[in-house]
C-alpha cells in the first residue's frame, strides 16, 4: 500500500514544483528564449529594419555571405585577440590584488570597497572619460608622459590603429580587474588554513607555498572567474564603440552585428552575425564545461 | 436651434482643444550652437501659437544620429514629431515621413534652392523642407598668414607648404601645440565628406556616377588620397584620425591650427566674443587638386521632416513652416552663420554683413558636390561606410591609395550586385 501513496505524494510534489517554477519559466521564455529564437529566425530571412513585415526566407544565404566577408573575419580576430589578452592581464593583476587584500591589514574593508570603484562606474561613462584622457592634444595621459620626458609629442592613442586596440584593452583591464580580484579574494578566503600551518611547520618558502598550495587549491575558483570574464569579453561592445566607433581596425563581433542591424538596417544579415556570435560564446562554454568535467572526474579517480 | 448651439459649442471646444493641447517634440542636432538656435526658434513658434515644444537633443555624430532615428522610426514611435535630417537621408528614411507637397504652397516651396527640393523629393513626395545648407569650407588664420606674408592657398600643395611654414615658425616661436591643418578623419560620415572633396577637387569623380557605375578606382582619386595621407603627422596631428567636426573646431578655435576644413557653422562660433581667434579668421573655398583641379565642397545641410507617426501632424507642419521661413532662416544666418536655403537671402545686406563669406562663396554653395545618395538609395549607408573605412586605412598608413581604392571598387561592386544598386 505504501507504493501508490508515495507516488501520489511524489506527483503532488512534482506538480507543486512546476507551479513554483512556472513564473520563472514564463519570464525566461519571454526575455530570453523568444528574442533569441526570433534572432535565429531572422538570420534565415532578408528582413529589413524599415519594413520588417516583408521579410522572406532566404535559407543560408546570409551565413554564406558572412563567412566570405573579410571584415567579419577581421572582427572575429579582433574579438578573440581582445578577449584573450585582456582576460590574461586581468587574471594576473586580479590575483596579485586579491593576494594583497587577503593579508590582514588595518582598514582592509575600506580598501576592498575602494578597489571596486572602477567596476561600479558604467562602462559608457568610464570609456568616455578615458577617451578624453587619451586625447592626443589635451589628454592628461600624454601631458603626463611628456612631463616625465618619456615622449615629446602626444600619441594619438585611439586614432592610430596600432595603439587603438591596446587602448581598448587598457580601459577594459582598468575596469574589470577589480571584479576579478573580488572573485579570487572570495576563493582565497575559502582555502583551509591547515595546509598553510603545515607548510609553516615544514619551513617552506612563501613563493613555493604560493605555487604548491595556494594556486592548486585556488584553481577551481580561478577557472570560474576566467570563464566568467572570457564569456563577457567576447561580447565586448561599449568600450570599443565609445573609444573608436565603427572603425574596422578595432571592430568586435558585436560592433559588426550592430552596424549591420542598425546602421545598414539589414536585420537578416545582422541577425546571422549575432547568431554566430552566440554560437562562438556557446562553444567556449561547452569547452569549459567539458574541461571542468574531465578535471573533476580525474580528481575523483585520484586515491 | 438648441442642437445647433450644442454643435457650435462642441466645435469651439474641439478647436480650442486642438489649439491648446499640442506639444510638438523636435529633434535637433547638437553640433556647435545648433541646439541653442533650434530651441530659440522653436520656442518663438510656441509662444506665437500657444503650443508647447520639447527639444530632443541627438548625438553629434551624424552616423549615430541616423542610427537613433532609424530605431525610433522603425518602431513606429510618435515620440518625435519633427526630425532634423541630413541631406543624404531622404532616400533612407523617406517612407516614414509625411508628404509635404500638399501642405506648402508652390510659392513657399519654390523659394528654396531647386536642387535641394529635388533632393528631398522621393518618388514624387516632398518628404522634408530645406532648413539650412552646407558646403565644406577652408578656414584660415588671417593674422598668421599675414605674419608670414602668405596668401590663402588655391591648391592643396600650396596649403601643405603654407601650413608647414607657419607651423614650424610658430613652434620655433614657442607654441609647440601648433598644427598646420585639421579636418575630420574619424571613420564616420564626416570622413566621407572630406574624402569626396579631396577626390573631386583632383577631378576623381564622385565615387559612384549618376548611372550607378562605380568610378572610384582612378589615378586622380588615388593621387588625392595619397596627398591627404601625407598630411597626417606632418601638418595634421595623428589624432585627426579620430576627429569629428567639434574636435577639429576645438583645436582651431583654441588657436592651435592654421587651417581647418569645416562647415559654415564654425564661423559663428569662431567669431563669438569669447573666441580666442575672434576677427582673425578668413574663409575661402577649399583648394584645387593641382593646377588642373577644381574648387569644390561637399554638399551638406539639414532638412526638417514630419513623422508619419506624429499625433499632431498639423501643428508639426506649422512648426516646420515657421522654422524654414525666410524670417527664421535670416535670423539663423545673422546670429549663427547657418546658410539659408533661400537664394534671395544671399542678397540680403544684413546677412552679408554678418557673414560676408556667404556672398563671396555663393558659387561654392550652389555648385557643391553631392554624395552618391540618390543613386545608391537604401544602400548609401553601406557605400559610405566602405568608402570611409577604405579612406581611413589609407590615411592611417595601413594601405596604399591605389590598392585600397581597387579593393573598395570590388567591395562596392559586390554590394551593388554589379552596379545595379
Amino acid at each position: 500500500m505504501a507504493g501508490p501513496a508515495a507516488s501520489r505524494l511524489t506527483r503532488a510534489r512534482t506538480r507543486a514544483a512546476w507551479l513554483f517554477l512556472a513564473p520563472m519559466l514564463v519570464a525566461l521564455a519571454l526575455v530570453a528564449v523568444w528574442p533569441l529564437g526570433r534572432t535565429v529566425w531572422f538570420a534565415f530571412t532578408d528582413a529589413n529594419l524599415s519594413d520588417m513585415g516583408a521579410a522572406g526566407f532566404v535559407g543560408l544565404a546570409n551565413f554564406e555571405y558572412l563567412l566570405t566577408d573579410p571584415e567579419w573575419w577581421r572582427s572575429v580576430w579582433n574579438t578573440l585577440f581582445f578577449a584573450l589578452v585582456s582576460v590574461s592581464i586581468e587574471t594576473v593583476l586580479g590575483l596579485a590584488i586579491a593576494l594583497a587584500l587577503n593579508v590582514h591589514l588595518p582598514g582592509r574593508g575600506l580598501l576592498r570597497t575602494a578597489v571596486l570603484i572602477p567596476w561600479a562606474i558604467p562602462t559608457i561613462v568610464s570609456a568616455q572619460m578615458w577617451a578624453w584622457m587619451l586625447n592626443d592634444v589635451f589628454g592628461v595621459l600624454n601631458e603626463l608622459l611628456i612631463l616625465l620626458g618619456i615622449i615629446d609629442q602626444g600619441i594619438a592613442w585611439t586614432a592610430n590603429p596600432d595603439t587603438a586596440i591596446w587602448a581598448v584593452i587598457m580601459v577594459d583591464v582598468w575596469k574589470t580587474t577589480p571584479f576579478m580580484a573580488l572573485l579570487l579574494l572570495a576563493g582565497l578566503q575559502m582555502l583551509p588554513t591547515e595546509c598553510y600551518e603545515a607548510a609553516k611547520v615544514d619551513g617552506v618558502h612563501p613563493v613555493e607555498v604560493f605555487w604548491k598550495v595556494t594556486l592548486p587549491l585556488l584553481m577551481p575558483a580561478l577557472l570560474v572567474a576566467v570563464i566568467f570574464r572570457l564569456l563577457d569579453a567576447l561580447r565586448i561592445f561599449d568600450a570599443i564603440y565609445v573609444l573608436t566607433g565603427n572603425n574596422q581596425a578595432t571592430m568586435s563581433m558585436s560592433v559588426y552585428a550592430r552596424q549591420q542591424l542598425v546602421d545598414f538596417q539589414d536585420v537578416g544579415f545582422g541577425s546571422a552575425a549575432s547568431t554566430l556570435l552566440f554560437l562562438t560564446i556557446a562553444l567556449f562554454t561547452v569547452i569549459y564545461l567539458t574541461l571542468a568535467r574531465i578535471g573533476s572526474s580525474q580528481a575523483e579517480e585520484r586515491p | 436651434m438648441p442642437k445647433l448651439v450644442t454643435f457650435a459649442a462642441l466645435a469651439a471646444l474641439m478647436v480650442g482643444a486642438s489649439a491648446q493641447a499640442a506639444t510638438i517634440s523636435i529633434s535637433c542636432g547638437s553640433v556647435g550652437a545648433e541646439l541653442e538656435f533650434c530651441r530659440t526658434g522653436a520656442e518663438a513658434w510656441a509662444k506665437q501659437t500657444g503650443n508647447e515644444v520639447e527639444i530632443v537633443s541627438t548625438p553629434n555624430s551624424a552616423t549615430e544620429r541616423l542610427a537613433l532615428y532609424q530605431q525610433l522610426l522603425a518602431a513606429g514611435s510618435g515620440d518625435v514629431d519633427v526630425f532634423q535630417i541630413d541631406v543624404v537621408w531622404p532616400g533612407l528614411l523617406g517612407s516614414h515621413f509625411l508628404d509635404l507637397s500638399g501642405e506648402f504652397s508652390q510659392e513657399e516651396v519654390s523659394a528654396h534652392f531647386p536642387a535641394i527640393i529635388e533632393n528631398n523629393t522621393i518618388e514624387g513626395a516632398l518628404v522634408a523642407m530645406p532648413w539650412f545648407t552646407d558646403a565644406g569650407l577652408l578656414y584660415y588664420r588671417k593674422d598668421l598668414l599675414e605674419k608670414y606674408g602668405l596668401q590663402p592657398p588655391t591648391t592643396w600643395e600650396e596649403l601643405f607648404a603654407s601650413a608647414k611654414q607657419v607651423q614650424d615658425g610658430e613652434r620655433a616661436a614657442g607654441n609647440d601645440k601648433m598644427w598646420g591643418y585639421v579636418y575630420q578623419a574619424k571613420a564616420y560620415e564626416g570622413l566621407t565628406c572630406n574624402a569626396l572633396e579631396w577626390i573631386d577637387s583632383f577631378g576623381g569623380g564622385q565615387i559612384v556616377d549618376a548611372d550607378g557605375k562605380i568610378t572610384v578606382a582612378n589615378p586622380q582619386a588615388a593621387a588625392a588620397l595619397t596627398w591627404a595621407a601625407s598630411t597626417v603627422g606632418q601638418i595634421s596631428p595623428e589624432g585627426v584620425l579620430n576627429y569629428q567636426e567639434e574636435e577639429a573646431r576645438g583645436v582651431f578655435q583654441a588657436g592651435n591650427a592654421v587651417f581647418m576644413r569645416n562647415w559654415p557653422y564654425a564661423w559663428g562660433l569662431g567669431q563669438a566674443k569669447d573666441s580666442p581667434i575672434q576677427d582673425k579668421i578668413g574663409v575661402a573655398a577649399l583648394p584645387k587638386g593641382g593646377e588642373g583641379g577644381k574648387t569644390t565642397g561637399t554638399l551638406g545641410g539639414w532638412q526638417l521632416a514630419v513623422s508619419k507617426y506624429s499625433d499632431s501632424p498639423a501643428e508639426a507642419i506649422d512648426l516646420v513652416r515657421f522654422l524654414t521661413s525666410s524670417t527664421e532662416q535670416k535670423r539663423r544666418a545673422i546670429e549663427g552663420a547657418y546658410n539659408p536655403t533661400i537664394p534671395a537671402l544671399y542678397q540680403d545686406t544684413d546677412v552679408l554683413e554678418a557673414a560676408p563669406f556667404m556672398g563671396d562663396l555663393y558659387e561654392t554653395f550652389t555648385n557643391a558636390v553631392a554624395r552618391p545618395a540618390r543613386v545608391t538609395g537604401a544602400k548609401y549607408n553601406q557605400v559610405s561606410a566602405e568608402f570611409y573605412n577604405a579612406t581611413h586605412q589609407v590615411l592611417s598608413g595601413r594601405a596604399e591609395a591605389g590598392a585600397a581604392l581597387d579593393a573598395l571598387a570590388d567591395r562596392l561592386d559586390r554590394l551593388s550586385r554589379g552596379g545595379r544598386w
